[in-house]
């Protein structure tokens, strides 16, 4: 079985689950929008603000409710020995963390079209890089689920790992949000074509979290051993 | 939290094919000698080799060709039994089919389609060893294999492990329930405070046990 299929094989278990369980849907989901509304009310009194902080406001909504999504993604595991179980599968760690982090990336990606719905009609924003926007997003959420994904693992076989992994996560995806932020800011009220280096960017973090992951997941997997 | 050994100075050969009882009192080392052997537990020192795998570098190609029952499920509450099943067969590139097979041989027909939250502790260890047939393993590690479960499950419990043998399968069990164990045993193996100790050779006769 090659490093694709196991990956799918992973990716096709969580998202079943997800998808049964519904905690995405019904608490990941509600749980960003009420953080859009909260920024909402925090900062209605100058009308004029929201649009301009908008994009920040997307993407520190979108990491906040990322961290639900993975330590959801390896809470999954906890229950009646399973990630004992994943580790007695024989799947490949590389392939292991690819399916893990593509069902979080999913995920992500159904909370950030719901997001975006909610900045248009909350904060009175305007699209000018449809484009640019779609390819932010998508780098970015790669980018998040792969780092997000190395540090729930790092956390799983510990104790407090639900306190830990936001101490992890937050530090180490600092440079997606500000890419994420200065990229979809090009996008709404600047010019666009100053937003592609920022893609770049996200891009590039994106890969090297990929590849970090595909080869750390493994051993990392071990490490409560 | 500090290490400390658990298997200290344990020497363990097994043949292939062998159905070898680990016995002993609790906390002797039968459950981490079963986990050792998973390549679920580290091997801090001297050298282990399993199914012709080195316990220190190989362990994921060794947990390809095994199959462990311990004290939990290793399954998904959220997925059914035929979820779980398929899901960790084709971790093996196993087949639906292996699966489905499985399920019958358990008795767990009739709960396929039962998410696994929903399931009794019998029903959940019958789908445990149901995973474990559906692997297909060279070894078949079982850490109190009748724990939990009603006679019609333990004579099941039983019958895989009979027809497991007669496939050439190598099986280590550990067990309290020595009597019904030692009937399915080819060897039985006493370990104490962590070391190997006699008797080192074929059971005893078996003798009769009601279910």
């Amino acid at each position: 079985m090659t490093i694709l299929r196991e990956a799918l094989l992973v990716a096709g278990k969580d998202l079943r689950i997800e998808a049964r369980s519904r905690v995405a849907l019904q608490q990941i989901v509600p749980f960003g929008g009420i953080v859009l509304i909260v920024f909402a009310f925090a900062l209605d009194p100058d009308r004029g603000l929201l649009p301009r902080v908008a994009p920040g406001l997307f993407w520190t909504a979108v990491l906040l409710a990322s961290l639900l999504s993975i330590t959801r993604s390896f809470s999954i595991e906890e229950a009646n020995g399973a990630r004992d179980g994943l580790r007695l599968s024989g799947l490949d760690g590389g392939a292991i963390f690819l399916g893990k982090a593509a069902a979080v990336a999913l995920q992500l990606l159904l909370l950030e079209v719901v997001l975006g719905l909610g900045v248009v009609v909350l904060y009175d924003v305007s699209v000018r890089g449809v484009v640019l926007i779609a390819c932010t997003t998508v780098v970015a959420t790669v980018a998040l689920a792969a780092t997000g994904t190395v540090y729930g693992v790092l956390a799983a076989g510990l104790r407090a790992r639900e306190t830990l992994v936001p101490l992890l996560v937050l530090p180490a995806v600092t440079p997606v949000v500000l890419g994420g932020t200065r990229a979809f800011e090009a996008a709404l009220a600047g010019v666009p074509s100053d937003g592609w280096p920022w893609v770049q960017l996200l891009a590039a973090f994106a890969v090297l979290a990929v590849v970090a992951g595909v080869l750390a997941f493994g051993p990392l997997l071990e490490e409560d051993s | 939290m500090g290490r400390f050994p658990v298997l200290a100075g344990a020497d363990l050969d097994v043949d292939a094919g062998d159905v070898v009882l680990l016995s002993g009192p609790n906390g002797a080392g039968k459950t981490s000698l079963l986990r050792l052997c998973a390549g679920l537990l580290p091997l801090r020192s001297g050298a282990a080799e399993v199914l012709g795998c080195d316990l220190a570098h190989d362990r994921r190609s060794l947990r390809r060709r095994l199959s462990f029952v311990g004290h939990e499920t290793f399954c998904y509450d959220d997925l059914t039994v035929a979820e779980n099943l398929r899901f960790a067969a084709r971790a093996v590139g196993r087949g639906s089919g292996e699966a489905d097979f499985a399920i019958a041989r358990v008795g767990l027909g009739p709960q396929a389609n039962v998410v696994h939250s929903r399931l009794s502790q019998g029903q959940r260890r019958r789908l445990a060893f149901a995973i474990a047939l559906a692997r297909d393993p060279e070894l078949l590690l079982l850490d109190e294999p009748h724990a939990g479960l009603d006679a019609d499950g333990r004579a099941v419990v039983d019958e895989v492990v009979r027809v497991a043998a007669a496939d050439g399968r190598t099986i280590l069990i550990a067990s309290h329930e020595l009597d019904r164990v030692r009937q399915l045993a080819t060897r039985e193996v006493e370990i104490v405070g962590g070391q190997v100790r006699s008797p080192v050779g074929p059971a005893p006769e078996p003798v009769e046990v009601s279910p």
